[in-house]
């Protein structure tokens, strides 16, 4: 069974987008390694031959009618206005991509 | 005493005209005032715009809209243009966030003529089953302070047990909804995944997601599923199946129904007062003319090992559109990626900061196969116990927790713990059928015991006419915690 290092849960944090403090390193790396190996039970079931269930009541996907709804669900400056980040032109400024 | 009619009665005496929408709504604000100090069951209070929709009820007195003048509160994760809905979490808190749209659900009880009161205290993101994770601090359960009121919909079930309003919305993912409904002794109603819409309201885990709702009676739940239930456009998932008129379908009856009760659900481990209220309404049932046999559900004992892996895997993925550009806090950042975490790390409390870690481990490479792709083939296990075990059967009646509601912050250190709480709520979520909680007794220290009634896929019409039957034949869900007022 795995245990997680502090350097793999700052790896999973990195691609989570969250920055975790040394205390919650620690934390992470007990709580998660105690978590994952409960989920371990999951290996000693014999799933060979079972397909995997996505969705459970038998859907279809089904594309809707390529028309125009009646009206937006929603202003689009409505939707805008609850952005923190400074509003130019109907976009949303954001901090840089390239740092 | 107008706060403690059932849905059903106020009905009746609104439409006689023995009671204003005013004097009612004005009732569960007064009861709310005066109770919620204690409880916090309500993290945000509308009662202006609610006494001014009562008026207009009132005024108008349009006796064609089937919940006209009806107040109620929903969970904080349904969206209502202009109100503030922020999950009770920081990342959404600090700006309130005010959504431009309604959620479908919202919609169809403001078209309905139902009055909203505020919003329900839940779990962060719906992540937990005690509101403990509430941004707003945990709620109370009415029948003894010192405890939880489950979760997440625990403020919703907390409000209708204290009768703060005459119905809630809730959301049930893994027991949200039926779990605090126990721990409360109120009714709880999770529906067969894709009978409701889900549009408009905040996901946690979408492929196990579900809209319900917590009332005073069974009666109640089907007035309210015949007018919530159907095909929405904007929900893919929601299925076009036809809605009955659950309420006609209340008959009384159980003279020829065959219960189903699963041995893996009645098991040593439980506090035997629990099991035995359980049994207990199986031999109520017999006695009004139903067959009870045993059933099994082998898979029972991956059920939380496998909701663990998939739920927080489509946490991680649902949370990730919370990174402070269309909505929530802003911070000071050099660039985006910094940026985003910074928003995340500041906003995300601790539960859902580790069910994002575990999605996140669980879908990342070299894993997925061994976690993600193995739960969704258990899951398929588990849906097929339950195909096997309501062929038998035309229903099942479970306990919903193998214990009453437990102290705040017993499980606080100990996440595994806290999640096998949803050991017999958590693979009828994975089986996407649906689940009645109804109250069947008291323990000897006064606390609510909660059974499930589990149905087939969109087969709610059965296993409400079985818990209005039953609560036609028992008095549980008339006890009320001795709150004064």
């Amino acid at each position: 069974m795995a245990t997680l290092t502090a350097a793999e849960v700052r790896h999973i944090a990195k691609l989570a987008r969250l920055q975790l403090s040394d205390e919650e390193v620690t934390k992470f790396a007990t709580e998660l390694t105690s978590i994952l190996s409960y989920i371990d039970t999951l290996r000693e079931v014999d799933t060979a031959g079972i397909e995997p269930t996505a969705q459970v009541t038998g859907a279809v996907h089904r594309l809707r009618e390529d028309a125009l709804r009646a009206g937006p669900l929603a202003d689009p400056d409505a939707l805008l206005s609850t952005s923190p980040l400074p509003i130019v032109d109907h976009q949303i400024q954001t901090p840089s991509a390239h740092g | 005493m107008l706060h403690t009619l059932t849905l059903a009665e106020a009905l009746r005496k609104l439409r006689a005209k023995e009671v204003s929408a005013t004097e009612l709504t004005q009732a569960c604000i007064d009861r709310i005032d005066s109770v919620d100090g204690t409880l916090n069951a309500v993290v945000y209070k509308n009662f202006d715009s609610a006494l001014e929709e009562a008026k207009k009820f009132d005024d108008n007195f349009d006796t064609s809209k089937p919940l006209g003048g009806i107040p109620y509160l929903a969970k904080d994760v349904f969206c209502e243009a202009g109100v503030p809905t922020t999950a009770c979490s920081n990342m959404l808190r600090s700006k309130d966030y005010r959504p431009p749209f309604d959620s479908t659900t919202t919609k169809r009880l403001k078209e309905a003529g139902a009055i909203s009161l505020g919003k329900a205290n839940t779990d962060e993101f719906t992540m937990g089953g005690s509101t403990e994770t509430s941004c707003y601090g945990v709620t109370r359960n009415p029948w003894d302070s010192s405890r939880v009121a489950g979760g997440s919909s625990g403020g919703s079930a907390a409000a209708i047990a204290a009768d703060e309003c005459l119905f809630a919305l809730g959301t049930d993912t893994g027991g949200s909804i039926r779990q605090p409904a126990a721990y409360c002794g109120c009714t709880g109603l999770k529906v067969t995944y894709g009978r409701t819409s889900r549009f408009g309201v905040m996901s946690m885990a979408s492929s196990l997601d579900t809209i319900g709702v917590l009332t005073k009676t069974v009666e109640d739940a089907a007035v309210l599923l015949r007018l919530m239930a159907g095909k929405d456009p904007l929900d893919g998932t929601t299925s076009d199946a036809p809605v009955p008129n659950y309420p006609s379908l209340l008959t009384g009856s159980m003279e020829g129904m065959t219960i189903g009760l699963p041995q893996e659900y009645f098991t040593e481990g439980m506090d035997p007062e629990v099991r035995q209220a359980v049994r207990d309404a199986a031999k109520t049932f017999e006695e009004m003319g139903a067959t009870v046999i045993d059933v099994s559900l082998p898979h029972t004992r991956y059920g939380v090992a496998t909701y663990y892996v998939l739920c927080p895997s489509e946490v991680s993925s649902n949370m990730a559109r919370y990174d402070g550009i269309r909505y929530g806090h802003t911070e000071q950042a050099s660039s985006l990626i910094a940026y985003y975490e910074a928003i995340r790390s500041a906003g995300f409390g601790p539960e859902v900061k580790r069910r994002i870690m575990i999605g996140t481990y669980a879908l990342s490479a070299g894993y997925f196969d061994a976690y993600y792709r193995q739960a969704q083939k258990i899951r398929t296990l588990v849906r097929q116990d339950f195909d096997a075990a309501l062929r038998q059967a035309d229903f099942l009646l479970a306990p919903v927790t193998p214990t009453p509601a437990f102290a705040i912050g017993a499980h606080a250190n100990d996440p595994v713990h806290m999640y096998l709480e949803d050991a017999l709520t958590v693979p009828i979520s994975l089986a996407g059928v649906p689940g009645l909680a109804i109250p069947c007794g008291l323990t000897t220290r006064q606390l609510p015991i909660g059974m499930q009634l589990i149905g087939k896929h969109f087969d709610e019409a059965t296993i409400l006419r079985a818990g209005h039957a039953y609560q036609q034949a028992t008095q549980w869900h008339t006890r009320k915690p001795g709150l004064g007022g």
